[in-house]
């Protein structure tokens, strides 16, 4: 991944900051210009409480070459407290127990190394709560 | 707006063609297309492809493809939405049609997946890659996420969704042009390799080139070329949100309900008059969504519709006659078009061995990504 992007990203990875529109009060993750919902372009931010709930999930059995190593490993679209919902995969735990319902924290995780020679990237990784 | 009919039709066989090469695939397609007619000539094509770019290194697609096929000259252009790329070429040559700006126009879908790119990623690129891909998710992996909801929400099974594969490799057995021609049974797909849980291989639709091909003209000059033109009754599409987590409910596909919509009013009919309907069965699950999306059946009810032989030929509404993107393959950018061509066999009465009997009125939906895109044809036999 080319340098600009990935710090271009790093607000919303790092520090899970979303936006919320003044207009409707929709949370999104990562903050938009325009709300979605009711096309609202005010916009503040907040951060994203690293906790939230699985909607749905799967276990990706043939995965893509950057993550071949990790393979099986759970996803899931998890929603925050905030009602904001984003993809994250789900470890430190046995990935078919992760199902619709289950109660996660967010935590900071190495995500992908890009190649060999390229910059390693970070973001949340969801963990079942105890 | 003037009424538009499909007057020719051509595809190559789907399946990995080793030995055909992407503007081979095109001019084959093309040129049955324009023989089909008895054309001799065009204003302008459309040439639907996901990504020629990434799979083949070739872009420029528009007037590549004129040359090879002897038609350098005239108007043609590459259009992409995904894997609705072939619908979405489909619905510009109609437009151009309908508009009066041209009379003969080609609209031809293709692509060339298996000379040695990275399809999983390249297939991925159709979904977010900030908020999704980055992650580590597959196209299989969003499918599998809309299955689990589903399950999850109205107790869709893992055998409803063999149940899809089952009905769709029976239909295709009878497609000569199908790349898996072939009958699996319930407990063979059940017990196919995980891919993404709970999708297995055989839930999945296969890796393919090919292209397909069709010709349209006004209504009023379709008797110069075919005493049997078929008439394009409605035309739409929509869009959703390309992040499955930005969907309020992720087992539903918002987009296939407004394009279904969209078409049926402007041909002015509704589910209950389509007699046979090809839809995106990129994955089992896909099907039993854009059912229920498209209003054959209702909200929550797709499971079991192939299990209970509704969307069977002879059932209810038969989908997928030709085998669908399951067994026939899915040349991603050739899959929307190739779909058109079953509908207007079809309405032709010229669809063999899987001839839906006094079919009159077809319908084709066309998906792009896990849903972001979603375009619905309805056709009419004249």
């Amino acid at each position: 991944m080319p340098s600009p992007r990935y710090t271009r990203e790093i607000p919303s990875r790092y520090r899970l900051e979303a936006g919320r529109c003044k207009g409707c009060g929709k949370v999104n993750y990562p903050a938009r210009l325009i709300c979605p919902s009711c096309r609202g372009e005010e916009i503040e931010k907040l951060n994203l409480s690293p906790q939230g709930t699985v909607i749905t999930s799967t276990v990706i059995h043939v995965p893509p070459a950057d993550f071949l190593m990790e393979a099986p490993y759970a996803m899931a679209v998890v929603e925050t407290p905030e009602g904001a919902r984003f993809m994250t995969q789900v470890v430190d735990c046995e990935p078919s127990t992760v199902l619709p319902g289950m109660e996660v924290s967010l935590e900071f995780r190495l995500i992908r190394k890009e190649g060999k020679s390229g910059i390693l990237c970070y973001g949340h990784k969801a963990v079942p709560v105890a | 707006m003037r009424e538009v009919a499909i007057i020719g039709a051509g595809m190559t066989r789907f399946g990995e063609l080793w030995n055909q090469s992407l503007r081979q695939m095109f001019v084959e397609a093309a040129a049955e297309a324009l023989n089909d007619a008895g054309a001799d000539r065009i204003d302008s094509m459309y040439v639907g492809c996901m990504s020629g770019g990434q799979f083949t290194g070739q872009e420029h697609l528009g007037p590549l493809m004129a040359d090879q096929f002897g038609m350098a000259g005239v108007a043609s252009v590459h259009v992409e939405s995904a894997c609705a790329s072939g619908g979405v070429a489909l619905r510009q040559a109609f437009i151009e049609v309908a508009s009066g700006m041209s009379d003969l126009v080609l609209a031809v879908g293709i692509e060339k997946m298996t000379d040695g790119a990275d399809v999983t990623n390249v297939l991925a690129t159709a979904a977010d890659q900030e908020l999704e891909v980055y992650y580590g998710v597959t196209f299989p992996g969003l499918y599998a996420m809309i299955a689990r909801a589903h399950m999850q929400a109205y107790g869709t099974t893992e055998e409803d969704l063999a149940w899809v594969s089952v009905k769709n490799h029976r239909h295709g057995a009878k497609n000569e042009k199908a790349q898996f021609p072939s009958e699996f049974t319930v407990e063979q797909v059940m017990s196919s390799s995980m891919v993404a849980e709970p999708l297995r291989l055989l839930h999945c639709s296969p890796v393919s080139d090919g292209a397909a091909a069709v010709l349209l003209c006004p209504l009023d000059q379709a008797k110069d070329y075919t005493d049997k033109p078929v008439k394009i009754v409605g035309s739409s599409l929509a869009t959703g949100s390309l992040a499955l987590a930005d969907r309020e409910d992720p087992a539903f596909l918002d987009s296939v309900q407004k394009s279904g919509e969209g078409a049926y009013k402007m041909a002015g009919v509704g589910p209950r008059d389509i007699q046979v309907a090809e839809v995106h069965d990129c994955f089992s699950i896909a099907e039993i969504c854009c059912i229920e999306a498209l209003g054959f059946v209702e909200r929550g009810k797709g499971g079991p519709a192939a299990r209970e032989g509704f969307t069977a030929i002879g059932g209810c509404i038969p989908v997928n006659t030709s085998g669908g993107l399951k067994a026939k393959g899915h040349p991603v950018g050739a899959t929307g078009v190739a779909q058109a061509i079953e509908i207007f066999r079809q309405l032709r009465g010229e669809a063999g061995a899987r001839q839906v009997e006094n079919a009159r009125l077809g319908l084709a939906q066309n998906m792009g990504g896990s849903g972001a895109s979603s375009v619905v044809h309805i056709f009419q036999g004249v």
